[in-house]
């Protein structure tokens, strides 16, 4: 137990590279330098400071983050150095872990499978992933999505760059159990520095 | 003698993948250059740019460090190259990360000693560009040119994480010249001030936010067109795609008539140095590079 606990500590406890967020210095290179930024309810800077003013559920349950195309720009252009894609991944799996995300937030939602699928068997099977993706938001939409996607599938399936046989298992590592051992020690070794809240 | 390396695929560019396009024609440049690309056994996904909701920090930087331990056990004394965008950025981030934190590189070893690994963190990661403007050269590159690839107009479409954060040493990140100059040795004509050299094409948010990206990629099919560009080039499996596989839904979406095709440098460069089509991986193109299929066919 502490005293002086606020969400700034909280963060820099536990967001990856939270520990330099109070070094941002509100200039907004980031925002404007982001491919998104427009979709952005709070641009990056402004998370930067609601998180040191405290709006920890303002923060957790925005859509914000989840705009981040990984495109690094914020970071190859910031004055200050910060790691700001990283703390967005960071931000985003955080409120994940607490259940703070938007409902049907979609990149949430495609993230989520994608660690899914690739934690499975060690690799990520294209043909289930994309299939999951089209299905994601109910059936009668995934019906309605793969029509539309039909014929980028189809030409996909021509150029030989995408196999109907990977629906069957398709390719994986041989050692899946030692790697999902290692994940499953990774996730413990994360869990237990966690500050509890 | 061959220049041997640890070579990294990637998901994507297995059989009947996205990209196993690039690895065809990765593996036919390679032959005529003398680089011998020895493949990790068992390696794993990187976990890309988008794992991140399910997968914390620390599992992430395993798979990585998996990879490179399996490097280092198997191919020791070889650097670790990748062809993909996103399986370099998360190796060598991964490996920097453990280089400069004692407690991650612990975590991480305690982690993999589950799978029976050990990551040291004696590799250099290299992305295969790298490899071939400081290992071989552009002057080397030009030099196995059989077929020039004249009168073709090329759009050197960088994107992102082939050059931010890391970039290639010596270029910029606003505006990097070394695939305008591979096109150049290759006998094309390279567009230099191409403004949307190093946009975002949305990567993964494409399947996420199709319309927001689709916006992104139809300002990089126009500046493209705009510039008087016959196809565009990228050395990125998720540019490729994005630029190629989306123009019908951006047409109809538009109205625009985009049919413009968009192939990996090592396509270009398996044409130009004089090997088949099948070997260029032109086959793997949805949008034809009927230009490119004419000069393989000559």
């Amino acid at each position: 137990m502490k005293y002086r606990n606020n969400f700034l500590r909280e963060v820099e406890a536990n967001v990856e590279e939270g520990e330099w967020v109070k070094r941002c210095m509100q200039c907004g290179v980031c925002a404007g330098s982001c491919p998104l930024g427009p979709h952005w309810e709070h641009p990056p800077q402004e998370i930067f400071m609601m998180i040191r003013a405290g709006k920890r559920e303002e923060v957790l349950s925005s859509d914000s983050m989840w705009m981040c195309t990984s495109c690094y720009n914020c970071i190859a252009r910031c004055p200050r150095e910060l790691p700001i894609t990283h703390i967005m991944h960071g931000l985003a799996h955080y409120a994940t872990r607490l259940g703070l995300v938007p409902e049907n937030q979609q990149t949430n939602k495609f993230a989520q499978k994608f660690w899914d699928n690739l934690s499975k068997k060690g690799r990520v099977n294209e043909l289930k992933l994309g299939l999951s993706l089209y299905f994601m938001n109910g059936f009668m939409e995934g019906i309605k999505t793969s029509l539309k996607m039909q014929k980028i599938g189809l030409g996909m399936w021509k150029t030989k760059r995408m196999d109907p046989m990977e629906i069957l298992g398709g390719h994986g590592c041989e050692d899946t159990s030692g790697l999902q051992a290692m994940l499953k020690k990774a996730s413990e070794i994360e869990a237990a520095k966690k500050v509890k809240v | 003698m061959a220049k041997e390396y640890s070579y990294y695929p990637g998901c994507s560019s297995q059989k009947g993948a996205s990209s196993s396009n690039q690895l065809r024609s990765t593996q036919a440049i390679c032959d005529v250059l003398g680089i011998q690309l020895n493949e990790i056994p068992d390696w794993n996904c990187c976990s890309a740019s988008i794992g991140y909701a399910g997968g914390g920090e620390l599992p992430r930087l395993a798979l990585s460090a998996r990879n490179i331990a399996l490097s280092e056990k198997h191919h020791p004394n070889q650097d670790v190259v990748a062809t993909c965008a996103a399986c370099w950025l998360a190796t060598r981030e991964t490996n920097d990360r453990l280089a400069e934190s004692k407690e991650l590189f612990a975590e991480t070893n305690e982690a993999l000693k589950e799978a029976g690994l050990v990551f040291n963190g004696q590799k250099k990661v290299r992305h295969m560009v790298e490899v071939l403007i400081e290992d071989i050269g552009f002057e080397e590159m030009g030099s196995h040119v059989k077929k020039p690839l004249e009168g073709i107009k090329i759009a050197g479409y960088v994107g992102c994480q082939t050059n931010r954060p890391f970039g290639i040493n010596g270029e910029s990140f606003e505006n990097p010249m070394y695939l305008d100059k591979m096109v150049e040795a290759m006998g094309a004509d390279s567009i230099p001030d191409y403004d949307k050299k190093v946009a975002c094409c949305g990567g993964a948010l494409m399947f996420s936010e199709p319309e927001k990206s689709q916006a992104l990629v139809k300002e990089i099919l126009e500046s493209a067109h705009d510039s008087g560009a016959d196809m565009i080039v990228t050395p990125c499996p998720v540019c490729q795609m994005n630029t190629e596989v989306y123009q019908d839904a951006i047409n109809a979406k538009y109205g625009t008539k985009f049919n413009m095709p968009s192939v990996y440098y090592s396509t270009l460069m398996s044409v130009a140095y004089g090997q088949t089509t099948e070997q260029a991986a032109l086959s793997g193109q949805v949008i034809r590079a009927t230009k490119l299929e004419e000069i393989a066919n000559k």
